[in-house]
């Protein structure tokens, strides 16, 4: 099901609402979904909801919030930042009354750490970035433009860049390029190898992979009965 | 991450173009027959309808991580991506000499 949640108020005072995607049937496990982010947000949209409807047939309820400036979000993705959007998960972990959190690759760098939890294939904000302005040097040169990864880092610090078709503010190209996933108490990797099979964040279009999803359904859920037992 | 220990004498090699099969197979959602039937003239870039310029990007950066390497900017042309061949050799070139223990 959809509803929303209200991001608590920033600094100019105004709370923000953003859309949720919920298997909510009030059951005690509730996982709150990061998602994978930009590019790979579309490519694995469909994988993460895959995913949820399995943890719900196993009996896990699970909540996929926007972040500020993500999916239906509108907010201006150029005015996000790391902190905010790890603050933006903290809060909707708190409302959504999340018991665990299950983040997906980026999604990593803004898990909550007052939650056990999961890192699916975690993404670290040099590679992301990295693997962002060489798509967009490549595509300038074919255009015959000639962009550097030095050049564009740079003035991504200073004015933001957009990479991709997605706007990054200063701040968030600044952030990303230091950020890395950390495991905090009760979280575990759970690496791309154990899925069995190529990540679909490497596909060119989105696409799906029912064997990969129940991998991941079933690894979370045999972890749960082992924190139970 | 799969590393690469030493590129030397035949079996390294058949080890590098079996991870660079297996590497393109995954980047680009191809069947494990059909990479594993690429030659050295087998058209990438250009002639792969999969492999635009977000998926070269997504190559290269795959490249990085499981062969530990760096690639440079200067470093992508349109001769490296343009057949299998091309793109095994540029992989070889950096990987051997010198070896970076990164």
């Amino acid at each position: 099901m959809i509803f929303t949640w209200n991001i608590p108020a920033r600094d100019d005072g105004l709370a923000g609402e953003e859309q949720v995607l919920g298997f909510d049937r009030g059951r005690s496990v509730r996982v709150l979904v990061l998602p994978a982010w930009f590019d790979e947000a579309n490519k694995l949209r469909r994988f993460t909801v895959e995913v949820m409807r399995r943890l719900d047939s196993a009996g896990i309820d699970s909540l996929l919030p926007d972040l500020p400036g993500c999916n239906e979000s509108l907010e201006p993705l150029e005015q996000q930042t790391l902190g905010y959007w790890r603050e933006a998960a903290k809060a909707a972990a708190d409302l959504l009354g999340a018991t665990h959190v299950l983040a997906i690759r980026a999604g990593a760098m803004v898990a909550p750490d007052g939650l056990p939890g999961w890192h699916y294939a975690a993404q670290s904000g040099p590679k992301l970035l990295r693997g962002m302005i060489r798509a967009r040097t490549i595509a300038a040169r074919e255009a015959g433009k000639f962009e550097t990864y030095e050049g564009l880092t740079t003035l991504g610090r200073e004015a933001g860049l957009v990479l991709g078709g997605w706007s990054l503010g200063p701040a968030m190209i600044s952030e990303l390029e230091t950020a890395e996933p950390a495991l905090a108490p009760g979280h575990s990797d759970i690496p791309q190898t154990a899925l069995g099979g190529p990540g679909l964040w490497l596909r060119a279009e989105p696409d799906e992979d029912a064997g990969q999803a129940e991998s991941l359904a079933v690894l979370i859920a045999q972890s749960l009965a082992e924190t139970a037992g | 991450m799969t590393t690469l220990p030493h590129l030397d004498g035949a079996p390294a090699e058949a080890a590098l173009d079996r991870e660079l099969k297996g590497l393109i197979a995954d980047v680009l959602g191809l069947d494990a027959a059909q990479a594993e039937a690429f030659g050295p003239e087998t058209g990438l870039f250009g002639h792969l309808p999969e492999l635009d310029s977000m998926a070269v990007a997504g190559l290269l950066t795959e490249m990085e991580d499981r062969l530990g390497i760096v690639i440079e900017d200067d470093d992508v042309d349109g001769e490296m991506l343009e057949t299998y061949g091309g793109l095994l050799a540029f992989a070889r070139s950096k990987l051997d000499p010198p070896l970076d223990p990164r």
